[in-house]
């Protein structure tokens, strides 16, 4: 499984925040993803009862998901193809290893995989001889400069071009120095020349699957570059790596699905490259590949079905809401410490490494309710962060400090006369703690909050109930008081 | 990994509370599932795949939204003269690679064309390939793979011609999806193609031509003869 650093999801952030370049970057996706998304949805007037219908169907699914499972395998077998069942990212590494030995393969080509990160396939063919070669630009682009994607569709999203073109310089030598990579056009081109070799060269090609299809044992991949089509096309074999709930229904169902996809993802109508794959090439084909592989993924996910968080599998991965997500808009992808950010990646994360061992995730919210306003499959993301919060607080997982101030909250709280005595003073102390300014650059205990910002002090050095109690005109209104 | 196989799909039903009083039983549950993957039922379609602008009109702006270019002739003997024109205009070389789909052979008697029918192969500059079918909705095509349609030649070559003819041309994807279910089987691979290959991978600048072809000409025969 690859490695994670939510637990140090502080340190992370502090990192993240003070990266001019990451800076840049974010505010250029809030203005990009956010308003093509829009315009999309404005053009199409049915966009909100098609997430009603995706909710319903994924639903449906989840209801009956051993079953879609079985058929879809039937239908694989029929036409020719595997299917291998992984409890975990052990089986799955050690199956995708097997595949490769069995046609002594070399390099393998990939398209955009969210579970081959999940499961750290890279770094596993690569200890076991096998070469993978990442072909999405923005996977390519990171796996040049050894980090992991910190978005899930664009997962270079925070490197600029001349980052890129740093890796570039350092990883294809045989270049001439001087040549220009100062435009994306030039960065672009160059990447397809390098890639386009590999892509003949590869022994097996491993895809991930945007849904896979019950009625036709069908997997489904969708692609603005066409990357993940000559990996899937040109090698000898084809592995599809895919998690449990990506299976739908029917063809129709799918449909669905992608209607709300591209849309939701980058505002498109749709997606440049849609594909269908069917099994391995048939007998009068002229092309596609000789063997093929669909490896189903657990890893954690059937134990989610029937709790609190089985909403989170009708997830699409469009990356909606980490687009919409003031948090993830200011620290970006890689803060989060593992493989899925923004508000899905803080409640999938603990579901399938344990909230143990990411506690922080589910508070690196404010809980504004964006993510699930434009979440395509209308995942309640909020109610079941505060599930994790509780979950994470019943475990004994918050910190001392954030304990001890609850608890003196409580008790404060539930004693009305004792609360407003206490905040009188502590508006009279902070005032005075403010002294002629106003503001203050430090409070006892709460440093965390005062870093990085200048705090008011409450005007008048009163509370908010004592302002409100005397404010003008206060008798008209409120004269049981 | 036949154990894990049986252990997944016990816990799939252990966690969904399969079996449990009150829930449907073993063959209620089986018989939801057959009959949604028999009757295929069609959920909502965009009203814009059916309107009165009427399926063709709809498709050919969207092929042009997509990005791609779009050419129409009359019958599928017009095809080599729209291919030449379109290679002239751009001036690229008339050195074209063709599926094998018999309605294309009249590119090779054209004077002006060099023309290999198969596979793609690496060096390929020009493939020219026939749709089974169009999608209005977005401007999509639908090409599917068979002995005599290699599906490398919709990804290798720098610039596709996909022809397809307008009665083809369906509002929806479910139109489509009906047309292949009508079929013997799934051919191996269906592709929906909308515009050319593009990519904004690097600083959310969208470029065309990323691994695909870079240029996309759908010419529409407008008679089926």
């Amino acid at each position: 499984m690859q490695q994670s650093t939510s637990h140090l999801f502080h340190d992370n952030v502090r990192h993240a925040v003070n990266d001019d370049n990451l800076r840049v970057s974010l505010e250029t996706m809030k203005t990009g993803f956010r308003f093509k998304r829009l315009a999309a949805i404005d053009r199409l007037p049915e966009f909100e009862d098609l997430r009603e219908e995706g909710k319903a169907l994924k639903d449906h699914v989840l209801a009956h998901l051993d079953l879609y499972l079985e058929a879809f395998e039937k239908k694989v077998i029929e036409q020719g193809g595997m299917v291998h069942w992984c409890a975990n990212a052990a089986e799955a590494q050690q199956v995708v290893l097997d595949i490769c030995r069995s046609v002594g393969a070399r390099t393998v080509t990939k398209g955009k995989s969210m579970i081959s990160e999940e499961i750290g396939l890279n770094d596993y063919l690569e200890k076991n001889g096998v070469q993978p070669i990442e072909t999405d630009l923005g996977e390519y682009i990171i796996q040049l400069r050894h980090e992991a994607p910190s978005h899930i569709i664009a997962p270079a999203i925070h490197v600029r071009k001349e980052m890129v073109a740093d890796a570039f310089r350092a990883t294809h030598t045989h270049r001439p120095a001087d040549r220009d990579l100062s435009e994306p056009r030039s960065l672009l081109d160059e990447a397809r020349e390098e890639l386009r070799d590999k892509f003949l060269a590869a022994d097996v090609g491993i895809t991930g699957a945007n849904m896979l299809i019950a009625e036709t044992g069908t997997s489904v991949i969708v692609t603005n570059e066409g990357n993940g089509d000559l990996t899937q096309l040109l090698p000898k074999v084809h592995v599809v790596l895919a998690s449990l709930e990506k299976v739908v229904p029917t063809l129709n169902d799918a449909s669905t699905v992608l209607r709300l996809l591209a849309r939701s993802a980058t505002g498109q109508e749709a997606s440049t490259y849609v594909t269908f794959s069917s099994g391995p090439r048939r007998a009068d084909d002229l092309d596609g590949p000789e063997q093929y592989h669909v490896i189903l993924l657990d890893n954690g996910r059937s134990k989610m079905l029937g709790s609190e968080f089985q909403d989170m599998l009708r997830c699409i991965r469009c990356g909606a809401c980490m687009n919409h997500c003031p948090v993830y808009g200011a620290i970006g992808g890689h803060a989060y410490g593992w493989v899925y950010p923004g508000p899905m990646g803080s409640v999938l994360t603990p579901a399938l490494i344990g909230i143990e061992n990411a506690a922080p995730l589910p508070n690196a919210s404010t809980l504004c309710g964006r993510c699930e306003s434009v979440c395509p499959m209308k995942i309640p993301l909020p109610r079941m962060l505060r599930a994790w919060r509780e979950q994470e607080f019943e475990r004994h997982l918050t910190p001392p400090r954030a304990v001890w101030a609850l608890k003196v909250h409580t008790a404060l709280a539930s004693r009305l006369r004792l609360y407003r005595w206490a905040t009188r003073l502590g508006a009279w102390a902070l005032r005075i703690w403010g002294g002629r300014r106003g503001s203050f650059d430090h409070i006892p205990f709460a440093q965390d909050w005062t870093d990085s910002r200048t705090m008011a002090a409450p005007q008048y050095g009163r509370t908010f109930m004592d302002l409100y109690a005397n404010r003008p005109n206060a008798h008209i209104t409120n004269k049981e008081r | 990994m036949s154990t894990s196989r049986n252990s997944i799909l016990e816990g799939i039903r252990r966690s969904s509370g399969v079996g449990r009083p009150g829930t449907p039983s073993e063959s209620e549950r089986q018989q939801t599932v057959q009959a949604r993957l028999n009757d295929t039922p069609v959920g909502i379609v965009p009203q814009r795949a059916e309107d009165d602008k009427g399926c063709l009109a709809r498709f050919k702006e969207m092929v042009l939204a997509s990005a791609a270019s779009l050419a129409e002739v009359p019958n599928w003997a017009a095809v080599p003269e729209a291919v030449v024109s379109f290679l002239k205009e751009r001036n690229l070389p008339m050195v074209l690679t063709t599926s094998l789909d018999p309605r294309l052979a009249a590119l090779q008697d054209h004077g002006l064309l060099t023309v290999r029918r198969g596979v793609a192969l690496p060096q390929d500059l020009i493939g020219v390939v026939t749709a089974v079918g169009g999608v209005a909705e977005t401007g999509s095509l639908v090409l599917t793979s068979g002995p005599d349609a290699p599906t490398s030649l919709n990804f290798l070559p720098d610039i596709h011609i996909i022809c397809v003819q307008a009665v083809d041309v369906a509002g929806g994807f479910e139109t489509v999806w009906a047309r292949l279910r009508a079929q013997d089987s799934m051919p191996r691979t269906v592709n929906l193609i909308t515009g050319p290959s593009r990519t904004g991978d690097i600083e959310q600048t969208i470029l065309m031509g990323a691994h695909g072809p870079r240029q996309v000409h759908v010419i529409v025969v407008n008679d089926g003869a």
